[in-house]
C-alpha cells in the first residue's frame, strides 16, 4: 500500500455531524447510499464514473490541491474517488468514519466551482459528484451544523437567516428614510403590482448590510426606474439547501421566490451582487420546478449595471482613482459568462484597473462559495489554509481595491485579506457605482 | 490445438470485430434510453452548436488550459489515440489480410514508418505506466486495474512489433498478437475504453450546459 492510501482519521469537530453518526445503522447507511447513486441519477452519473481514465488533469483546476502544496487527496478525481468510488464499490456498506470523511470532503474540501469540468478532457462534472455525496449526507442528517441552520431557516421563514417579516419591512421603510435625505422623493415600493422590475437580495442584506438596499434604492431611483420589492416571504433569493443537497426545500424556495415575482405581475426580477442566489434561480432552482430556464427572466447586478450605464440612465461623475482589481465569482463568470460585463463597468468607472491571473472563467474560486464558508467557525482555520492559492493570486495584483460582485466571495476575501495581511479593501460593483455615479434623476433626453 | 489456432485466426477476428462495434452501438443506445427514461431534461439543454463548439476545442491541440498546464503529457496522449487508430487501420500487413479475404483495399503506411510509430506507442505506454507511479497525484488515483488496462493495449503493439522483426517464436508471436488484438477489441465497450463513445458524450453535455444555459467557455 502506498503511502498515499493510508486511511485518514477525520476529527469529530461538527456536533450536527457527530449526533446524526450516532444515530445510524449499517442498513440505513448502505440504503439511502444505494438509493441516491442508482434512483437519483441516470446514465450521466454512469458516464461520468466509468469514462474517468485517472489521468489526473483536473488536479491543476482545484484550488485546494493547489493550496496545499499539490496534496494528492485534494485533486478533483481523488475526492470522488474518497467518496463516490467507494460507496459505489462497497455497494453502500461503507463504515461511520468513512462517512465522517466523506462530509468533510463534500462539505469542506470543494467549493462546487465546477472549474475541474474545465479542465477534464471529458468534461466530467465532478461538483455534480459533490453535490451527490451532499445529498447522501443529507439523507443520512449528517450535514454540517451551521449550514443545515440555514436550511432550517429557509424552511421556517423562506430566508436564510430567520429574519422576521415585521423585521424585513422594517428594514426597508427604515432604507427609505434614509435614502429621502439624499433624493426627497426616493421610494421604496412594496408590492407595486406590474412594476417593470421586481428587486430581491439575500437575508445578510437586511440582517446586517441595510447600506447596501439603500445603495440599490438610490441607483434605482437616480435611473428612473419603476421596480419594486416584496413585502412577503420570497424576497430572498439564497438558497443554501441547494448546497445541502436538500433538494425538496430548495425546489420550495426556488417556488415562493418566483411566485412571489409573479403574483407581483413583474417584467424580470433583478438580484443584487449574488453568486449562489444567481445559480439557484437561473441554474437550479428553475429546474427542481421542472423549468428549462427560469420563468421570469432574471437578471444579476451586473447585467443590470451594464445596462444602467449603456443606456445612459446613470452617468458617471468622477472617476474612482485607487488601483482596482476584479474578483470573477465563480457563478456569475463561469456560471454565466458576465466577466467581460464586468470588466466594461470596471473600464467606466474606474481609472487605475490590474487584472488578476488566471481570470474569467479560470479564476480562482474566494474558497467560501459552494456552501463552504456557511459550514460555520468551526472551520474557518481550516479555509484560510486552503485559500492560500487565492491569497496568492490576490497579493500579485498589487490592487488597493479588490471588486467582488457577490456576497459569499465578499465574506470569503475579506477573510483571506485579513489572515494573509493583504492590505486591501473589498468593495462591491455596486459601492464603486455608487461613489462615483452623478446623483440626479435620470430624464430621457436630457 | 490446430483447431483452436484456426479459430483464433479465422471466426474469431470476425467475433470481436462484431462485439466491438456492436457493443459500442450497444452502450450508446442504452445511454440514450435511459436518459429518455430518467433524465429527459438533460437533452433539453443540448444544442449541436456548443456541443460541437465544446469537442473541437479539446481537439484542437494545447488549445485548452488545462492541456498547456501539462504539455508532456497531454502531447504524448495526443498522439498515442492518433496512432492507436492509424496504425492498425493503415498497416500494410492488416490491409493485405483485408484484401485477401474481402477484396478491400486502401492505401497504408510505409513499412519502416509503421515500426518507428509503433515504438512511439509503445514508448508513450511505457510513459504512462511510469507516469501512474511517479506523479503523486496521478498515482493516488491508480489501481491495478489501471495498469491491467495499459497492458491490455501494450500486447497487440510489443508482439505485432516482434512478430514483424521475427526475432524469435514468429508463429507464437503472431498468434499472441492476434489474440491480444482480438481481446482488447472485445473488452473496449465493457471497460473504461468505452470513453470512445462515452467521452464525446459527457464533452458534449458540459459543453452544452456551459455554452447554451451559462454563456461561458469550458476549454
Amino acid at each position: 500500500m502506498n503511502k498515499n492510501d493510508a486511511e485518514i482519521i477525520e476529527e469529530a469537530t461538527d456536533e450536527a455531524v457527530e449526533n446524526g453518526l450516532e444515530r445510524l445503522t449499517p442498513e440505513r447507511i448502505s440504503q439511502v447510499i444505494n438509493q441516491v447513486l442508482h434512483k437519483e441519477t441516470g446514465a450521466r452519473f454512469k458516464a461520468y464514473v466509468e469514462t474517468c481514465m485517472r489521468c489526473g488533469l483536473c488536479s491543476d483546476a482545484c484550488s485546494y490541491f493547489l493550496s496545499n502544496d499539490r496534496d494528492p487527496r485534494f485533486s478533483p478525481a481523488a475526492k470522488v474517488k474518497q467518496t463516490i468510488w467507494e460507496m459505489l464499490d462497497k455497494k453502500g456498506k461503507v463504515s461511520k468514519d468513512f462517512l465522517r470523511r466523506a462530509v468533510h470532503i463534500a462539505h469542506l474540501e470543494c467549493n462546487v466551482c465546477r472549474r475541474c469540468s474545465m479542465y477534464c478532457p471529458f468534461g466530467i462534472d465532478i461538483a455534480y459528484m459533490m453535490l451527490l455525496v451532499r445529498r447522501i449526507c443529507h439523507k443520512l442528517e449528517i450535514t454540517p451544523q451551521y449550514i443545515q441552520d440555514t436550511v432550517n431557516s429557509h424552511s421556517v421563514t423562506m430566508n436564510q437567516m430567520w429574519v422576521k417579516e415585521d423585521e424585513w419591512i422594517d428594514t426597508l421603510q427604515w432604507q427609505e428614510e434614509d435614502g429621502r435625505e439624499e433624493f426627497e422623493n426616493l421610494r421604496i415600493p412594496l408590492d407595486k403590482q406590474g412594476a417593470d422590475i421586481m428587486y430581491s437580495v439575500i437575508a445578510p442584506e437586511p440582517k446586517f448590510q441595510a447600506g447596501l438596499i439603500y445603495q440599490a434604492a438610490v441607483i434605482m431611483h437616480a435611473a428612473g426606474m419603476n421596480w419594486t420589492m416584496p413585502s412577503r416571504p420570497g424576497w430572498d433569493n439564497s438558497n443554501m439547501a441547494m448546497f445541502t443537497g436538500d433538494n425538496e426545500i430548495s425546489g420550495r424556495i426556488a417556488r415562493t421566490f418566483f411566485e412571489t415575482a409573479a403574483k407581483l405581475n413583474v417584467k424580470r426580477i433583478v438580484m443584487g451582487e449574488c453568486g449562489h442566489a444567481f445559480r439557484s434561480t437561473y441554474d437550479v432552482g428553475n429546474r427542481q420546478l421542472a423549468w428549462t430556464m427560469a420563468p421570469i427572466e432574471v437578471v444579476h447586478a451586473i447585467e443590470f449595471y451594464h445596462e444602467l450605464l449603456t443606456s445612459g440612465r446613470i452617468t458617471i461623475k468622477e472617476k474612482f482613482t485607487k488601483k482596482v482589481t476584479l474578483h470573477d465569482p465563480c457563478n456569475v463568470s463561469r456560471g454565466r459568462g458576465l466577466h467581460d460585463m464586468a470588466r466594461r463597468i470596471v473600464a467606466a468607472t474606474c481609472t487605475d484597473f490590474a487584472e488578476m491571473t488566471p481570470n474569467r472563467e479560470h479564476n480562482l474560486c474566494c474558497g467560501a462559495g459552494g456552501g463552504v464558508i456557511n459550514c460555520g467557525p468551526p472551520y474557518k482555520k481550516e479555509r484560510m489554509r486552503n485559500n492560500r492559492a487565492k491569497a496568492e493570486q490576490l497579493a500579485a495584483t498589487g490592487a488597493e481595491v479588490l471588486i467582488a460582485p457577490c456576497h459569499n466571495c465578499h465574506s470569503g476575501l475579506e477573510d483571506i485579506i485579513h489572515h494573509y495581511n493583504l492590505n486591501m479593501e473589498v468593495k462591491f460593483l455596486g459601492d464603486i457605482l455608487f461613489e462615483t455615479m452623478e446623483k440626479k434623476i435620470y430624464k430621457p433626453g436630457e | 490445438m490446430n483447431a483452436f489456432i484456426d479459430f483464433i485466426m479465422g471466426p474469431m477476428v470476425w467475433i470481436s470485430a462484431m462485439v466491438f462495434i456492436s457493443g459500442l452501438l450497444f452502450k450508446f443506445a442504452a445511454i440514450i434510453k435511459e436518459v429518455r427514461e430518467k433524465e429527459q431534461y438533460l437533452l433539453s439543454y443540448m444544442t449541436l452548436k456548443h456541443s460541437l463548439r465544446s469537442i473541437c476545442a479539446w481537439l484542437i491541440p494545447f488549445y485548452p488550459r488545462s492541456t498547456r498546464l501539462r504539455p508532456v503529457y497531454y502531447g504524448v496522449s495526443y498522439l498515442f489515440h492518433i496512432l492507436l487508430f492509424v496504425l492498425p487501420v493503415f498497416l500494410f500487413s492488416h490491409i493485405v489480410l483485408l484484401d485477401e479475404s474481402l477484396n478491400l483495399s486502401w492505401p497504408s503506411l510505409h513499412d519502416r514508418a509503421a515500426d518507428i510509430l509503433t515504438l512511439v506507442v509503445i514508448l508513450a505506454l511505457v510513459f504512462f505506466s511510469l507516469r501512474r507511479r511517479l506523479e503523486p497525484d496521478v498515482r493516488f488515483l491508480t489501481s491495478a486495474k489501471d495498469h491491467l488496462l495499459i497492458l491490455m493495449v501494450l500486447l497487440p503493439f510489443v508482439t505485432g512489433f516482434l512478430a514483424y522483426h521475427q526475432v524469435f517464436l514468429y508463429e507464437w508471436m503472431v498468434m499472441a498478437h492476434v489474440l491480444s488484438g482480438e481481446i482488447l477489441l472485445m473488452i473496449i465497450p465493457f471497460s473504461r475504453f468505452s470513453h470512445m463513445i462515452t467521452a464525446p458524450l459527457t464533452r458534449a453535455y458540459t459543453g452544452s450546459e456551459f455554452g447554451n444555459v451559462r454563456h461561458a467557455k469550458d476549454w
